[in-house]
């Protein structure tokens, strides 16, 4: 369970973001859409405990964020390529995010296993740095590492961009496999409407901070979004 | 169209957004360039009377010729190491109607204009003034002048096209010794033997048109290889090699500190910044050899102090003071991690004790300069391990800049802030000041021990002063992540 109360991000006196409330119950897989400055990302960075809201507070599974550093045992995240490590290769990546997260070289190989497909060979054992690969493959070892040590929330800030067509319908396979059980939140914030409706079970969409749209997705559901945006 | 160009470079210099932070750094490299140019200059001036005197039977013009080998050489290997590419951001004028060869031009030319070229000449020209003046061939010096010029120019575009190569810098060093050894055992006097040659120039003049013939050629190929080059996947873009991973897994025993401190041993190797600090390192090893075979230093024992921190902590200076700037470019995802941070500077920290001892043990051939160095040398190790590492990590609080790890690290003063001014004053100029007082007052075993005292006191406290900065680390979080984002 992810709740935000009162929770607002001012620079100077522009206000960036402003949610009164807001909840996320454990399973969900929520995602958040919004034009370019929406908040998005501040939301995200927030959730993360990146940048200090101005007033409130998110509370992660009972967690203040940036008060107790807990959160970081379950929480896994990928934003952009800043959450990469340039000069280590894929592999030596999943080692040391591995080794944070308290799993062993045999577990990340059993873990990268499952993901074989995902990768398409482009990614596992290459003899490459992060640095070198195409943004599209940077961004699947990011996602990947984001699942890694079982977390319980997982925040990811578009990952469909860059994505080959063939990737992002297996990334959308990963990620309702995550939720399948109810066992694990899942954070998506895209500009692919057809994409977020096809993998979430409530969209939030948030315009200049603000919370305008709260759906449960059902068949109408990217309709009503395309007839949101188009304006 | 070159009018174009300049009008690019200019507003390149004057709107990078770290013109503004780094312009105290912009200042002071511009006094460095001062102070040379006026050591050159003065040399130049006197450099006739000063080698009349200690070598009153020589001719001084034969004199400088017999080491212009060394000279050029040396040139050759100092702009190796600091002169970059003049590579100018042409990837968006790739696509507009320039023709490349224009702007192959553009760049090498700009080159020749370059600072390293303009140095050599203070030295040169009031040099063949004063030659002059002291009634030698007008014709012949300026035939010698021109050819200085002319190779400095060439050595100019030759260290472009041996800058890719490691191994002409190998090549190098390798005739360099060995042309000192030959020297040395008098077997055949190589440098003498290029001397002559610059003397029959001197008698001459019309040979120094084999200096110009050599510059056209440099020339000429630089161009043919910069003109290929003028592409997406050639010049601009780095070349990516396939690499090979050395197995760290030795580290595994170091325990929970294990994944970071094989990730800075990658960093160091990995990145041009980071290593070409290498280079730095071995020169801060070699810092004594300035100082100890100097007679005129053999009595100021505070000297032994600076030596000593200098040369067993050029690691954990030239490492340390950019912790944890290091990982800017991937502070985010560190601060998203679940780890505590006190494990992520206790890895930092024992990156830095080692390299402290492991340089203490490279330097025991300083003992060659008595004792008494080995003595401060040990003293100032514990120092560096007690005091400086504790300093420096909370010098590291104040790092506000972010660092671009593809860079090259010699005059890159990217990441460089107040901060790094500032804390050589504890780290060096206070232990320095201590014993040079206690030393004074009292005694040089005394002033020797309250070094390693006071390291010893801060090895004693590391648990509580590491708590006390990894505190302060927490603190600073949220402006250091800002900080780091923004791009230079």
């Amino acid at each position: 369970m992810i709740k935000t109360t009162q929770l607002s991000k001012k620079y100077g006196k522009a206000e960036v973001l402003h949610i009164a409330s807001l909840e996320i119950p454990k399973g969900q897989s929520f995602g958040l859409v919004g034009n370019n400055g929406a908040g998005k990302t501040t939301y995200f960075n927030i959730l993360l405990d990146l940048i200090r809201p101005t007033t409130g507070a998110v509370t992660n599974h009972d967690i203040v964020v940036n008060q107790s550093e807990d959160w970081k045992n379950f929480t896994g995240s990928f934003i952009d390529e800043s959450f990469l490590i340039g000069y280590l290769t894929p592999n030596e990546y999943f080692d040391f995010i591995g080794d944070l997260r308290g799993m062993n070289k045999a577990d990340v190989k059993l873990f990268l296993a499952q993901f074989e497909e995902f990768f398409n060979d482009e990614v596992i054992g290459k003899k490459k740095y992060l640095r070198d690969l195409s943004k599209g493959n940077q961004k699947k070892a990011g996602i990947v590492a984001a699942m890694m040590g079982n977390p319980k929330v997982v925040i990811l800030d578009e990952p469909f961009a860059n994505l080959d067509p063939t990737t992002q319908i297996r990334l959308k396979k990963i990620l309702k496999t995550l939720t399948e059980n109810k066992e694990v939140t899942v954070l998506v914030s895209s500009h692919d409407l057809s994409h977020v409706t096809e993998v979430c079970e409530r969209i939030v969409v948030l315009d200049k901070g603000h919370l305008v749209k709260d759906i449960v997705t059902s068949q109408e559901t990217l309709k009503e979004l395309e007839h949101y945006f188009s304006v | 169209m070159t009018s174009h160009f300049l009008k690019l470079e200019w507003k390149q210099f004057f709107r990078s957004s770290s013109f503004s932070k780094s312009i105290g750094a912009k200042i002071l490299i511009g006094f460095f360039g001062l102070y040379f140019t006026c050591c050159f200059l003065l040399i130049g001036i006197g450099g006739y009377w000063i080698l009349k005197k200690q070598f009153p039977e020589k001719d001084p013009l034969v004199l400088v010729n017999s080491f212009l080998m060394y000279v050029i050489v040396a040139d050759l290997m100092f702009r190796y190491l600091m002169q970059k590419l003049p590579v100018m951001n042409i990837k968006p004028l790739l696509v507009l109607p320039i023709q490349k060869s224009k702007i192959v031009h553009f760049i090498l030319i700009k080159s020749s204009s370059s600072f390293f070229n303009i140095m050599g000449l203070f030295f040169y020209i009031p040099f063949a003034v004063v030659l002059i003046t002291k009634g030698y061939n007008l014709v012949g010096i300026l035939g010698w002048l021109a050819s200085m010029i002319l190779i400095i120019q060439s050595v100019n575009f030759f260290n472009f096209l041996v800058n890719k190569n490691n191994r002409v810098l190998v090549g190098l060093l390798i005739l360099l010794i060995f042309g000192y050894l030959i020297q040395y055992f008098n077997v055949f006097d190589l440098p003498g033997f290029i001397g002559q040659g610059f003397d029959r120039v001197y008698q001459s003049p019309i040979l120094s048109l084999l200096f110009l013939l050599a510059l056209i050629g440099l020339y000429v190929v630089n161009y043919k290889q910069l003109r290929n080059e003028v592409y997406l996947d050639a010049l601009i873009s780095e070349q990516t090699k396939e690499i090979n991973s050395a197995d760290l897994s030795f580290l595994e025993r170091l325990g929970d500190l294990a994944p970071f401190i094989k990730n800075d041993l990658r960093l160091m190797w990995r990145n041009k910044r980071t290593k070409s600090s290498v280079w730095m390192i071995a020169m801060g090893l070699l810092y004594g050899l300035f100082f100890y075979p100097n007679p005129m230093y053999a009595g100021m024992e505070f000297m032994y102090v600076l030596v000593g921190i200098f040369s067993t902590g050029t690691l954990l200076i030239n490492f340390g003071q950019f912790i944890p700037a290091w990982d800017s470019s991937y502070y985010n995802m560190l601060m998203s991690q679940n780890f505590k941070y006190e494990r992520y500077l206790k890895s930092k920290f024992t990156i830095m004790t080692i390299s402290v001892v492991a340089l203490f043990v490279l330097g025991i051939p300083y003992v060659y300069f008595g004792w008494k160095v080995l003595l401060v040398h040990f003293a100032a190790m514990i120092y560096n391990v007690g005091v400086n590492t504790h300093v420096i990590l909370y010098g590291g609080t104040f790092n506000r800049k972010r660092i671009n790890l593809d860079e090259k690290a010699a005059f890159n003063f990217q990441g460089t802030g107040a901060v790094q001014w500032l804390i050589g004053i504890p780290l060096m100029i206070l232990p320095m000041v201590i014993f040079g007082l206690i030393n004074w007052l009292i005694g040089f075993e005394t002033a020797t021990a309250t070094i390693a005292v006071m390291g010893f006191v801060g090895i004693a406290l590391h648990k509580k002063l590491m708590a006390a900065i990894t505190k302060k680390y927490i603190t600073n979080k949220y402006v250091m992540i800002h900080a780091f984002n923004q791009e230079n």
